[in-house]
């Protein structure tokens, strides 16, 4: 059992969990991810690691209630305990010998970015950093990233802070600016990584997109996290998640995120019934 | 007296009834069919079928005992060299080890002897009975990599000699390919949980969710005072053909299907939490065990039509020929010498399987006649779902982050066959980690080898 030291409410449906497990938080690095069961019965589900302190022995997630298992999560409290919890998973981000950086985070994919910018920072790298939100209400991290960059641009879609409009904005203009940087590193919903891995690829910039799809074991032995990168078939859990972002094929991966669709609205709507009946 | 030239039938699930339910198809002998069946046993002087046998179960003397209805005395007998007969009894292939040494194969059927072996295991664990051991702690710690057969088998060796052991296990639940590869109606997982409770009995600490490789190395752990470490850690990536379609919706490998379903209790959905998609016409491409497991599962989340797509003829499948025949009981469609192409799609789900026949050649380097595929037999076969079952390479996870440990071409890790030492002191392996996907008999017999290497290793430094 992995207790839950802390819970905090970042925006409406997205929670911070700072979770003692000191098996994943002694070899933790940016860009890994962990796997995590609620409880017995419950499916194994990823997260990417937001924050870790291998002395103490915590890792934090970040993630928003999307479906079933997150929503469950989100019931837990300080003082519980999360039943399975395992990492850290994936290969490390690899952010040494880099000089200047632009890190683009959307919705809650800023919360993966973060401990990237973070090493990207106390080893001296220049970060430049765009975040997007739906609204002023959705926006996560910011205190905490602006401490640790250079610039940091903020959009929101309804223009309810920072600039309206989208992260692929900022970056065409940055860009058009003729601001040089040896890497962009995009993690958010996977429209906003193919929009901005497209408009990269025209100014000849390197990309790198964190893949977040569908696993069970996340330790190379399902398959069921195959990403198609280059025209070759890559495990996300093991090759990656990390993949070059101008040789994702993104079409393929939104399809195959869509592949539980109809039994993920199944068990949500089962679950609201539940809760309705008891009260909650 | 004449010896019977048939065995003891088992009884078994009706076939209708079975395809639409995960209870264990096979039901077992009772004691006095047992008995029967342990008659027919020649006492041969010097015993083929031990040697048949990768533990070298000492089987004539465990079935003298059957005979005198000793069902105990057979259940210490086996326990010797044996730690988990109930599961070997079900899943070994006993037919190409000990039975197909049995003389009496030579004039009829050989001596039941993996149903004998569930049968004194089952009845032992039924009423209560266990092998005493006394254990006389020494105090030093040993690191197991992986709960599957052949870590199981290895940890148990060493309690029983003294040893601290701990095993380190990646999936929430221990039991490795016995719990989210076998399906339940060929192995009950209260078995599993049961074998893995007496371990426990025997001092065995198994820590779960913990990835050698990842959260710790090898390398620390014999840093942190373990005295050697065997790796256990199973087969790996699965294998996919590499024909167009191949990430459509609907196509699964093997691993994943059975995982889902197995580990995960997908066929018990939205009870458990993960979903499985619950195809109605299914192909499954690949002739081993997984296959029929695959095949079989598939029918009984309710499809109306499952194919086994073999691409040699049904002579060469490498399935246990109980499975074979268990599953055309079950109604599962065996589509052999036969190749797919391409998986074919519609608004990115399977919609078909495109196949072409194949004629069996000149014999290849495995000795089997090579498959070659015949000119202008392309079909189309329609499915709407695909499951991949033919292989897997070995993980990279512990290699990678194991520095000193020599592993093949092909990734898997390299040892010496007598002992299982690695080209790491103190680090041991066997498995499928070392030979690529094989058998669960063969992964606990590498596991007692390990042990008893482990333990000569370790006694030489008092």
């Amino acid at each position: 059992m992995y207790r839950i030291l802390q819970k905090e409410k970042l925006a409406p449906g997205i929670w911070l969990m700072k979770v003692m497990a000191p098996f994943v938080a002694r070899r933790a690095m940016p860009g890994q991810f962990i796997i995590l069961r609620v409880k017995e019965g419950g499916e194994r589900i990823p997260l990417t690691i937001a924050n870790y302190d291998r002395q103490e022995g915590w890792v934090t997630i970040i993630f928003q209630e999307v479906g079933l298992t997150t929503r469950l999560l989100a019931k837990l409290n300080e003082g519980d305990s999360i039943l399975d919890f395992v990492g850290p998973l994936g290969r490390a981000s690899e952010l040494d010998g880099l000089k200047r950086v632009l890190c683009i985070g959307g919705g809650v994919g800023v919360a993966p970015l973060y401990p990237q910018i973070k090493y990207l920072w106390e080893k001296g790298t220049s970060v430049d950093v765009i975040v997007g939100a739906r609204s002023k209400e959705y926006l996560i991290l910011e205190k905490e990233i602006r401490d640790i960059c250079n610039n940091l641009y903020i959009t929101t879609d309804d223009g309810s802070y920072g600039r309206k409009g989208f992260v692929s904005d900022v970056l065409k203009e940055l860009l058009d600016q003729k601001n040089e940087y040896d890497k962009v590193i995009a993690i958010g919903p996977l429209i906003m990584m193919k929009v901005v891995s497209e408009i990269t690829r025209k100014y000849g910039v390197p990309t790198v997109v964190s893949m977040n799809p569908i696993m069970v074991d996340g330790t190379g032995m399902c398959g069921g996290c195959r990403v198609t990168v280059g025209g070759e078939v890559r495990y996300a859990c093991v090759d990656g998640p990390d993949f070059d972002g101008h040789l994702v094929d993104f079409d393929e991966a939104m399809r195959r995120q869509r592949m539980y669709r109809e039994e993920e609205e199944h068990i949500c709507k089962l679950m609201e019934k539940l809760m309705e009946k008891e009260g909650l | 007296m004449a010896v019977n030239l048939n065995r003891v039938p088992m009884r078994e699930q009706d076939p209708e009834v079975r395809r639409r339910n995960f209870d264990e198809v096979a039901l077992g002998y009772t004691l006095e069919e047992a008995v029967q069946e342990a008659k027919r046993c020649l006492q041969c002087k010097k015993p083929m079928c031990v040697e048949g046998c990768p533990v070298n179960v000492r089987i004539p003397q465990f079935i003298a005992a059957v005979v005198e209805s000793n069902v105990e005395e057979a259940f210490r007998i086996i326990r010797q060299t044996n730690n988990l007969p109930a599961i070997c009894g079900r899943v070994c292939p006993q037919e190409t080890q000990c039975e197909q040494r049995c003389v009496l194969g030579r004039r009829g059927q050989p001596v039941a002897i993996g149903r004998l072996e569930r049968f004194v295991a089952d009845y032992c664990m039924e009423k209560g009975i266990e092998d005493e051991v006394e254990i006389k702690p020494n105090g030093k710690k040993v690191a197991i990599v992986g709960a599957g057969p052949a870590g199981l088998t290895a940890a148990a060796d060493l309690a029983k000699l003294g040893y601290d052991v701990t095993i380190f296990e990646a999936f929430h639940e221990p039991g490795g390919v016995l719990i989210y590869g076998i399906p339940e109606f060929r192995l009950p997982k209260s078995l599993v949980k049961r074998e893995i409770e007496g371990l426990k009995k025997l001092g065995v600490k198994i820590l779960t969710n913990v990835i050698v490789g990842k959260s710790i190395t090898i390398d620390e752990l014999l840093e942190e005072g373990y005295k050697a470490v065997f790796i256990g850690s199973g087969a790996g990536l699965p294998k996919f053909m590499g024909i167009p379609g191949e990430n459509l919706n609907g196509v699964y490998s093997a691993n994943e299907f059975l995982t889902r379903i197995n580990l995960m209790k997908a066929y018990d959905f939205p009870n458990s939490h993960t979903p499985i998609k619950r195809g109605k016409k299914v192909a499954v491409v690949g002739g081993g065990n997984v296959a029929m497991d695959a095949a079989r599962s598939a029918l009984r989340l309710g499809a109306d039509e499952v194919h086994i797509v073999y691409r040699r003829s049904e002579a060469e499948m490498p399935a246990r020929l109980e499975e074979i025949h268990h599953a055309k009981e079950e109604g599962i469609i065996f589509d052999v010498l036969t190749n797919p192409i391409e998986v074919l799609g519609e608004d990115g789900w399977v919609k078909g399987l495109k196949c072409i026949r194949m004629k069996l050649g000149q014999p290849d380097e495995s000795g089997r006649r090579r498959p070659v595929p015949i000119e202008g037999s392309e079909f189309v076969m329609d499915v709407d779902t695909v499951i991949m079952a033919i292989g897997t390479s070995p993980n990279p996870l512990i290699a990678s982050t194991t520095p000193g440990l020599a592993v093949q071409k092909w990734g898997g890790i390299i040892v010496d066959e007598e002992t299982c030492a690695t080209s790491k002191d103190r680090v041991y392996a066997g498995g499928d980690a070392v030979t690529g996907a094989a058998t669960v008999i063969l992964a606990m017999g590498a596991g007692k080898k390990a042990a008893k290497a482990i333990h000569e290793r370790l006694s030489r430094e008092e």
